[in-house]
C-alpha cells in the first residue's frame, strides 16, 4: 500500500527531497554564491515537473486512505502554480541580485512553498489541508520580510505573519467545529455527514473554513493585509504572491467546497458570493486613489480573485471550468506585468510611483505598447484574453442562477477599468515629469512581449486551456 | 481495599497535596520542587488508567524539561515573591468570586451532561490487544505519516527562515581564531629591545 502512495505523491517527494538537497548543498559551499545557479535549477525542475505532472498524470488516485487526492483538477492547478512559480523566479533572479538579496535560501524557500501548495490543492482531508496551508504560508512569511533591512519590508512580513495566524485560527476553529459535528476530517466522509439536513454546527464550521481560506486568497472582507504586504516585500516576492499562492488558494477554495461541501451548494453559495461582490467593488474602488503601482496590484488582484470567486459560486462545473480558465489567465497577465514592474526603475533605483511612467512611450515603444496590452487585458477590454476569463465567469455566474451578480460583475468591471486606463493614459498622453530610465534587461523583456503576445494571440481558442479546464473541473463536481 | 484502589488513593492524595504546597509554599524553588512532586504522582494516575505512554510522556516533558525551565527560571531571575503575595492579597475577594463562579458553572455542566447513545463502543479502544505506544506507532509513523512528514517540512521551513531573517555575517569585529592562537610562535611574539636612557625606541 506504502510504496504505491509514494508513488502517487512522488512530485511532491521529489520537490522537497531536491529543496532539502539544495539547501545542505549551498551551506556546505558557497552559500549565497550559489544562489543564482539555485534559482535556475529550481525555476527548470518546476518546469520539468509540471511537464511531467500535466503529461504523465492520468484518472483519479488517492493516497494515504483519501488524504491526498490525484485528479485532474489537481494536475491542472499543480501544473499552473508550477509554471508561474518557475517564471516568476527566472525574473527576480537579476533583480535580487542587484540589490544583495538574492540569498540561497530564496528558492528553496519558494521550492517549499510550492511543496505546500501541492498538497494544499490536492488535499483530500482537513489535516492535509492546514498542513499544505501552513507549510505555504510559513515560507511566504519569511520570503515576505527577505529586505530585513527595510523598515517596509519587516513591516510586511509581521503583518502578514500576525494576520495570517489569525486567519489560521480561523481556519481551524472551522476545521474542528467540522470534524466534531461530521465525525470525520475526510472530505468523502464530510459529504455524507452533509447528505441529509447539515446540522447547523457543520454550517458554522463551513463558514469559518471559508473566513479562513478567504483570508488566504484575499477576497474582501479578509483583504486588509494585502495592500501593505505588496507594497513593502521586494518586487520579486510581490510578483511571486501574486500568482502561485493565488491559484493554490483558490483551488483550495474550490475542492473543499466542492469535494466536502458538495452536497448543500446552496449553503456556501451565498456566501461565497458576497466575497465575490465585495472584493470586485472593493478591488476597483479603493484602488482609484493609489499611486503605488504595487499597492495598485495589490487591489486589482482583490478585485480579480472577486471574479474568479464568482465562477465558483456559480457552483457549477461549468463555473469551476471558468475559475481555472481565469485563473490561468489572471496568472499570465500578472507574470507580464510584474516582469514590467521588476523593470522599472531610476538610476539603478526602483521606483514603483505611477507618475514615473509618464511619457514612457516615447521612451520604450514597444515596452508601452505590450504593458498597455496587457493593462487592458487586466481590464478585461474586449480583443484581449483577459476579456474571455471575465467572459466566461460572467456566463457562469448567469448560468448558474446568479444573474444579479454577473451584473454587479460587469458593473465592477467597468469602474475598475479606471485605474488600469489611467496608467496607460500615463504612458502615453501624462505630462512630461521624472521618468524611467532603466532598459529591461532580456529575461523580463522575454516575459513581458510573451505574456502580452499570449493576451493578443491567444484570442484565437485560448491555446486549448479550454477542454483542458473543463476536464480538471469535471473530475472535481460531479 | 484492593492494590488499585490503594495506589489510586496513594497518588491522587500525593497529586493533591504536591497541587497545594505548590500554591502555598513561601519559598518559590520549593513550589516548582512540589510541582515536580504533582507532575510525578499525576503520572501514576495515568499508569492505573493504563495510559503509560502518556505518563511517560508526562515525566520526559513535564518534569525533564518544564519543570526544571520553570525551576531555572525562578532561580535565575531575581522576582519579589514577597511584594507579589501582597499584591495577591489586595484582589483575594475577586478571585475567590470568579473561583466560585468557574465552579459552579463546571458544575452545572457536568451535572447536565448526558453521553450520546453508543458512547461506551465509541470509547472502547480500537486498537485490540497493541499496546498505547504501538497503537500511537500506527497512527503518526503508518496512517498519518504524510502529515507528519509535512509537520517536519513546516519545522524546517521555520528554522531556515529564523536563520534567514537574524543571522548577520559582521565583517567590522574581530574573531577569535583558535588555530591560530595555538600555533603562536612566542620567540616571534615577543622582541627584547634595549632602551637606552632617555632617548625611547
Amino acid at each position: 500500500m506504502i510504496a504505491s502512495d509514494i508513488q502517487i505523491v512522488m512530485p511532491e517527494i521529489l520537490l522537497a527531497v531536491y529543496a532539502m538537497l539544495a539547501l545542505l548543498g549551498a551551506v556546505y559551499t558557497t552559500k549565497d554564491g550559489a544562489a543564482s545557479l539555485l534559482t535556475w535549477v529550481t525555476s527548470g525542475l518546476f518546469v520539468l515537473l509540471a511537464l511531467w505532472i500535466g503529461v504523465n498524470g492520468q484518472g483519479t488516485q488517492q493516497a494515504f486512505d483519501g488524504m491526498f487526492v490525484d485528479d485532474g483538477f489537481a494536475r491542472f492547478a499543480k501544473v499552473t502554480v508550477l509554471l508561474s512559480a518557475a517564471a516568476v523566479l527566472l525574473m527576480s533572479e537579476s533583480y535580487l541580485k542587484r540589490r544583495g538579496l538574492l540569498r540561497f535560501e530564496y528558492p528553496v524557500l519558494v521550492a517549499l512553498a510550492v511543496v505546500g501548495m501541492m498538497v494544499m490543492v490536492s488535499a483530500g482531508d482537513l489535516m492535509a489541508l492546514y498542513m499544505g496551508l501552513e507549510l505555504q504560508s510559513l515560507a511566504l512569511y519569511v520570503v515576505a520580510s527577505l529586505r530585513r533591512d527595510s523598515v517596509k519590508s519587516t513591516e510586511a512580513g509581521l503583518k502578514y505573519f500576525v494576520l495570517g495566524a489569525l486567519s489560521s485560527g480561523l481556519l481551524l476553529y472551522g476545521a474542528s467545529l467540522t470534524y466534531g459535528f461530521a465525525g470525520t476530517t475526510l472530505f468523502s466522509g464530510i459529504i455524507d455527514a452533509t447528505a441529509n439536513d447539515p446540522s447547523l454546527g457543520l454550517l458554522f464550521g463551513l463558514v469559518f473554513l471559508i473566513a479562513g481560506i478567504a483570508f488566504k486568497v484575499s477576497a474582501a472582507p479578509f483583504h486588509m493585509w494585502t495592500p501593505d504586504v505588496y507594497e513593502g516585500s521586494p518586487t520579486p516576492v510581490t510578483a511571486f504572491f501574486a500568482t502561485a499562492p493565488k491559484v493554490a488558494a483558490i483551488a483550495l477554495f474550490a475542492r473543499v467546497v466542492h469535494d466536502a461541501f458538495g452536497g448543500i451548494v446552496g449553503d456556501w453559495q451565498q456566501i461565497v458570493a458576497f466575497l465575490s461582490v465585495a472584493s470586485m467593488f472593493l478591488g476597483a474602488i479603493a484602488a482609484i486613489g493609489q499611486r503605488d503601482i504595487k499597492r495598485l496590484m495589490a487591489y486589482s488582484s482583490i478585485a480579480h480573485m472577486g471574479f474568479a470567486l464568482m465562477g465558483l459560486a456559480a457552483g457549477t462545473a461549468f463555473g469551476v471550468q471558468a475559475m481555472l480558465i481565469y485563473m490561468a489567465i489572471y496568472v499570465t497577465m500578472n507574470v507580464g506585468t510584474f516582469a514590467f514592474i521588476l523593470g522599472m526603475e531610476r538610476d539603478g533605483v526602483p521606483v514603483t510611483n505611477i507618475d514615473s511612467l509618464r511619457q514612457y512611450s516615447k521612451r520604450q515603444p514597444l515596452s508601452a505598447l505590450a504593458m498597455l496590452v496587457l493593462l487592458f487585458s487586466l481590464a478585461g477590454v474586449p480583443p484581449m484574453v483577459g476579456f474571455f476569463g471575465k467572459f466566461y465567469v460572467l456566463r457562469a455566474a448567469y448560468d448558474g442562477g446568479l444573474a444579479w451578480l454577473a451584473v454587479a460583475g460587469v458593473v465592477a468591471s467597468v469602474i475598475g477599468a479606471f485605474y488600469y486606463l489611467r496608467v496607460v493614459y500615463y504612458m502615453y498622453f501624462g505630462q512630461e515629469g521624472l521618468g524611467l530610465d532603466g532598459k529591461l534587461n532580456p529575461v523580463l523583456w522575454t516575459f513581458l512581449m510573451g505574456s502580452a503576445l499570449i493576451m493578443v494571440v491567444g484570442v484565437v481558442n485560448l491555446f486549448g486551456i479550454e477542454p483542458l479546464a473543463a476536464a480538471a473541473a469535471a473530475t472535481l463536481v460531479n | 481495599m484492593t492494590v488499585f484502589a490503594f495506589t489510586f488513593y496513594l497518588f491522587a492524595i500525593t497529586t493533591v497535596i504536591g497541587g497545594l504546597f505548590t500554591v502555598v509554599s513561601r519559598n518559590p524553588v520549593h513550589s516548582v520542587l512540589w510541582l515536580i512532586l504533582a507532575f510525578l504522582s499525576s503520572a501514576g494516575l495515568f499508569v492505573t488508567l493504563g495510559a503509560e505512554f502518556v505518563a511517560m510522556l508526562l515525566i520526559i516533558v513535564y518534569v525533564g524539561a518544564v519543570a526544571v525551565l520553570f525551576l531555572f527560571v525562578v532561580m535565575m531571575l531575581d522576582v519579589d515573591f514577597a511584594e507579589l503575595k501582597a499584591e495577591m492579597a489586595k484582589y483575594m475577594p475577586l478571585a475567590l468570586l470568579i473561583g466560585v463562579v468557574i465552579i459552579m458553572q463546571l458544575a452545572i455542566a457536568l451535572g447536565a451532561w448526558e453521553f450520546s447513545d453508543g458512547f461506551e463502543t465509541r470509547v472502547a479502544s480500537p486498537a485490540g490487544d497493541m499496546t498505547n505506544t504501538a497503537a500511537l506507532g500506527m497512527l503518526i509513523y503508518d496512517k498519518y505519516i504524510m502529515l507528519f512528514q509535512l509537520a517536519g517540512l513546516i519545522l524546517l521551513v521555520a528554522m531556515i527562515g529564523a536563520i534567514v531573517l537574524t543571522l548577520r555575517h559582521r565583517v567590522d569585529i574581530k574573531r577569535q581564531n583558535v588555530l591560530e592562537q595555538m600555533y603562536r610562535d612566542p620567540a616571534k611574539a615577543m622582541e627584547l629591545r634595549d632602551v637606552k636612557p632617555g632617548q625611547g625606541l
